[in-house]
């Protein structure tokens, strides 16, 4: 006798074409990989987010998912709807229960974060970044696009572009070129040409007195600024006066021709975050610049 | 004293253990809560109750460290923290996280952070060793530790410098910290603890011999040099294990046993046991401090335990006059 098999019948085909599509829809979602090479698979755009650094906070901001932030970290302070969200700690305190309490769908962190391993215990899903450089940020947020489904990236990227391109163009000829060093840190740490600021100055046609090989962000010997003589220093309003004082400091042009830009702590914090306002610090330093040299004149 | 007034005192000691193991769950972040909705249940079980566990285990170890050192080297100031093998284990953990990827704890880093930290004490307490000579002179061999841990501190910022981005966990390592401590944490500390007692435990003789003296103790015929390396290895063992997960807690293996010194009459079993609940009691209470006087601010339970801890030193200087013999 011959066996046969019975026909699968057009309607079930039918039906299991119909459920592996709504499979797919369900599964699939959405997958990003964050900086440490983990794949993030989420079945649909988080609502509760935190965010564990400011330059991430002011990126999801950016992208119009403020709204979704349920907590931040002590340091992120813009936009300044945020100032009543509740404080997580730093880096190295992050409180860790409230975190648990608050029910995120997704939290945000720096890579290097020592509580990333335990968030992970606890089941809750993390996305890490590591944001040293512009491309850095280009990429975060394209990430952060896809993570929390929004299709502002290319936009914000867009805008802060023009921005720097707009700064670019407040400088003349004799402005730019200028020999600029750039205090991150009273230490001293420089801003060195592969970090992000450094870029911002390469955009602005400065010359960085760190060379290239020093890396991102050294710590440098006060004497090679001396030696280096720049036109222009730039620093955080608090750390004038001690640099002022340094041996042999006076000697340097920029300080003999007071061309020194002294941000305040708003103005700082634009600068030193590698974020969605990249753009306004390029602004805030060929403004500075331009006002400097004028007076010097 | 009576048999049945030591008990008497081992059993309160124990209640004070569980009372403080109880209030690390209650105080947290949120407050005190009894409302057990499914999320505080989750901080419940997964973060305050491994971490009160842990810092009583930690402490314990670091208590037990210190018995065993004051014993071992007749020295009422000898403690984990001053005799470099802290330091030394910090300095393991260090190398190991460069070695790994910093933001991946699996067990298998989890085991090498403790393997590191281990080898690190060791490393510590034996190279103190050799800097005084041996432990003939308690100043040389104190100061001899307090160079090595300088050495080693050097060593770890060294490691900040060459990986900028393990500064944030060398850092919390530092201040000592106790807020990120598992179940596998706990699992580590707690064999390392019934390992360390256990050994010290057959171990004790040594101890007891050495406390009439190095010549009477060798009269009674004990290979003093081979057990006084195995105790060496155990005092590194108890602290690589509590510094591989809390990082340098100061002062706990120092004041643990001197508070218990008068209970246990000079018995070193008793002594080494008492130290030991003593350290756990210590630092579950200076993290029950460092969680609640700022309170949502944590400090670090590092801070907590060098003010409280170097605090009790400064007084018992003072009290009792220790004798820094040469």
């Amino acid at each position: 006798m011959k066996l046969t098999t019975p026909p699968y019948s057009p309607l079930k085909i039918g039906l299991g074409i119909v459920l592996c599509g709504f499979f797919g829809i369900s599964i699939a979602a959405v997958e990003v990989m964050d900086d440490r090479g983990k794949t993030i698979s989420l079945a649909s755009p988080p609502q509760r987010l935190i965010s564990l650094l400011p330059s991430l906070t002011e990126s999801i901001c950016a992208l119009g998912k403020c709204n979704h932030l349920v907590g931040v970290d002590r340091f992120s302070n813009w936009p300044l709807s945020l100032q009543n969200l509740p404080k997580l700690g730093g880096m190295s305190d992050t409180n860790l229960e409230a975190i648990v309490q608050l029910k995120p769908d997704l939290v945000m962190v720096d890579k290097s974060s020592p509580i990333i391993s335990r968030l992970e215990d606890l089941r809750i899903s993390v996305m890490a970044f590591e944001i040293k450089t512009m491309a850095d940020e280009e990429r975060t947020l394209k990430k952060l696009d896809l993570a929390l489904g929004s299709k502002e990236a290319g936009r914000v990227w867009n805008q802060i572009q023009a921005e720097i391109t707009r700064a670019n163009k407040q400088l003349d000829g004799s402005q730019k070129n200028m020999r600029v060093y750039f205090e991150v840190n009273t230490a001293p740490y420089a801003a060195g040409r592969s970090s992000f600021i450094g870029e911002l100055l390469t955009r602005l046609e400065l010359n960085n007195i760190i060379p290239e090989s020093l890396g991102p962000f050294p710590k440098i010997n006060p004497e090679f600024v001396v030696q280096a003589k720049p036109q222009i220093i730039m620093l955080s309003e608090t750390g004038v006066t001690d640099m002022k004082k340094r041996p042999g400091w006076t000697d340097i042009p920029a300080v003999r021709e007071n061309r020194i830009c002294a941000f305040k702590k708003e103005q700082s914090d634009v600068i030193v975050r590698p974020g969605p306002r990249m753009g306004e610090a390029a602004l805030i330093l060929s403004q500075c610049i331009a006002e400097k040299s004028l007076s010097s004149k | 004293m009576p048999k049945h007034q030591l008990y008497l005192k081992l059993l309160a000691l124990f209640a004070v253990s569980l009372i403080l193991i109880a209030l690390g769950c209650v105080f947290g972040s949120t407050g005190i809560d009894w409302r057990f909705t499914e999320v505080d249940r989750t901080i419940l079980y997964e973060i305050r109750l491994p971490r009160s566990i842990g810092a009583y285990l930690a402490g314990a170890l670091l208590g037990l460290a210190g018995a065993i050192a004051q014993g071992l080297f007749r020295n009422p100031l000898a403690d984990p923290y001053l005799l470099g093998s802290a330091s030394g284990a910090l300095l393991g953990v260090g190398i190991i996280l460069c070695l790994s990827y910093a933001g991946e704890h699996s067990l298998v880093t989890l085991i090498g952070i403790n393997g590191g930290a281990f080898v690190g004490a060791l490393l510590g307490v034996l190279a103190a060793l050799l800097l005084a000579g041996g432990y003939k002179s308690s100043l040389r061999l104190l100061l001899s530790g307090v160079v090595i841990g300088v050495i080693f501190s050097a060593a770890n910022s060294l490691l900040t410098f060459v990986r900028p981005d393990l500064y944030q966990s060398l850092q919390s390592f530092m201040l000592g910290n106790t807020s990120l401590i598992t179940w596998n944490a706990n699992l580590m500390m707690g064999l390392a603890l019934i390992i360390s007692i256990l050994l010290t435990l057959l171990l004790s003789p040594v101890l007891s011999a050495l406390s009439l003296g190095e010549n009477t103790a060798r009269t009674l015929g004990l290979p003093l040099d081979q057990l006084r390396l195995l105790l060496i290895a155990v005092l590194a063992l108890a602290t690589g294990f509590a510094v591989a997960q809390t990082g340098l807690i100061a002062f706990v293996g120092l004041a643990a046993p001197h508070l218990v010194r008068h209970i246990s009459g000079g018995r070193q079993r008793v002594q080494l046991i008492l130290s030991s609940i003593a350290g756990g009691i210590l630092l579950l209470g200076s993290d029950l401090l460092a969680k609640s006087i700022f309170a949502p601010l944590e400090i670090p339970v590092g801070i907590v335990t060098a003010v409280l801890g170097g605090g009790y030193l400064l007084f018992l200087l003072r009290r009792e006059q220790i004798g820094i013999s040469k």
